[in-house]
């Protein structure tokens, strides 16, 4: 249980880091918070030659406020992130998600943006990313591009961010106080992954009419989906028992989960439309002001 | 290629200079060339928390971090608990309620509950049960753990007050 040699590397800046990447390739791999990737370099599933660290660059750190959105630097700690008043004020749902990563101690050291690149398909940040339609900034030797959530999550531990490049930034909206939201996980003990986790943002008039759903879903899919059937069906449509019972059954038509020693495929699909109705029943209950 | 490279660090306000491989994990460094014994290597993957240290003041799992990160870094162990031979109130409770029984989570338990305690002085039991979750004990002795940290916050509150 000892990682196997590496050289270690420590830029000071996004450029020399980038300026790394192209002198070492594929033989180097960038660590951040580590609490995914030590743990696979621990078992030697990863032997990186080497090791960039980039926890040293002072500008990768931070929440930044924009008009209509939230900036935060790929290196933001988790539980910063979590602890923010801007977060909590302006979108609730991001600390949530991170509320259910791990326990504390990992958050202490784990990373927004390490979260979201490694892609885990049972992970929180990237579930919440996609019902957010967050963006990823990436900067590589050809300069920068943001990239829209459902473009990035490719398949398992695989992002859109390529072997140059690194990802810096992450860009979520700020939500209307009207509307509902929620951030709904199945596991088996509190801190361990998820076997379904679901987002969901409710947006409704006065008359309980449903203007815009959209549900994330995930632990239940190679990347994190967006269950669309279920979104076009709620849009229009009073939010009473019956039309959640039916989008939570819908839910299950976009996803295609696999088995595994947590849990059977067919376990995980059920559990999902059990966890969309949850969702969404406490994203309606937050736009009614109860919680 | 993996040649090794100058640390400096402070652990339980005591400085240090070493020459570690890059490859060595915190703890390993922890146990092998600071001879500080107390923190325990347990899963070495991040899932057990026997091996939780302070790192500037937050925990951190010991086995998930490289030495060389540890450059310029303040770090406490469970031996720097105790002061002047007095145990610790949540090292005290521990011991009053039997709060261990092999003991070989114990260090992760008093670093995580350290940290837990300084945050939420006067926790409820659901939310200590919550922030101990990330401790396994093979011993499942958690009922004692749980209220070891309860009796602790309550000791360290008469303390203050």
């Amino acid at each position: 249980m000892k990682p196997a040699a590496f050289k270690y590397l420590s830029p000071n800046s996004v450029e020399e880091t980038i300026g790394l990447l192209e002198q070492y390739k594929d033989e180097a791999k960038i660590i951040a918070g580590g609490q995914s990737l030590i743990p696979l370099m621990n078992f030697r599933l990863a032997r990186p030659e080497i090791l960039i660290d980039i926890n040293g660059i002072q500008s990768l750190s931070g929440i930044k406020e924009e008009e209509d959105k939230l900036i935060i630097g790929a290196l933001t700690r988790e539980n910063e992130a979590k602890d923010s008043l801007l977060i909590k004020e302006n979108c609730p749902i991001f600390g949530e998600a991170i509320s259910k990563i791990g326990h504390s101690t990992i958050r202490n050291r784990g990373t927004i943006g390490g979260s979201i690149v490694h892609c885990d398909p049972s992970a929180e940040l990237p579930v919440v990313s996609r019902v957010l339609d967050a963006r990823m900034r990436i900067v590589g030797p050809e300069g920068e591009k943001l990239i829209d959530a459902k473009d990035f999550f490719i398949t398992y531990l695989t992002s859109a961010v390529e072997p140059l490049e690194i990802l810096v930034e992450i860009e979520i909206p700020k939500l209307n106080k009207e509307w509902g939201w929620s951030f709904v996980e199945l596991s088996r003990r509190s801190g361990d992954f998820a076997i379904v986790a679901v987002a969901v943002i409710l947006i409704i008039d006065e008359k309980n009419v449903c203007k815009e759903a959209r549900i994330s879903l995930g632990g239940v899919d190679a990347t994190p989906s967006r269950a669309e059937k279920a979104e076009s069906y709620l849009a229009g449509k009073v939010l009473d028992e019956a039309n959640l019972k039916a989008a939570g059954k819908l839910a299950t038509e976009d996803i295609d989960p696999e088995s595994d020693y947590h849990a059977s495929a067919e376990y995980r699909e059920s559990m999902a439309e059990v966890m969309v109705i949850k969702g969404l029943e406490k994203a309606l209950a937050r736009t009614k002001g109860d919680m | 290629m993996s040649e090794k490279q100058k640390i400096t660090l402070t652990v339980n306000g005591v400085k240090y200079i070493k020459y570690v491989p890059p490859r060595k994990l915190l703890v390993d460094l922890l146990r092998d060339d600071l001879e500080l014994l107390g923190t325990h290597a347990g899963c070495e993957h991040g899932v057990c928390g026997s091996c939780t240290i302070l790192y500037n003041g937050k925990t951190a799992r010991s086995c998930l971090m490289f030495a060389v990160q540890a450059n310029g870094a303040e770090i406490m162990t469970v031996e720097g608990l105790a002061t002047n031979g007095n145990l610790h109130p949540i090292q005290q409770s521990f011991h009053d309620l039997h709060g261990l029984q092999c003991g070989y989570c114990t260090p992760g338990m008093l670093m995580t509950a350290y940290e837990f305690l300084k945050e939420n002085p006067s926790p409820t039991e659901e939310e200590t049960r919550e922030a101990m979750a990330g401790v396994l004990c093979r011993c499942t002795g958690y009922k004692q753990v749980i209220d070891s940290v309860m009796d602790a916050a309550g000791k360290m509150q008469n303390n203050r007050g």
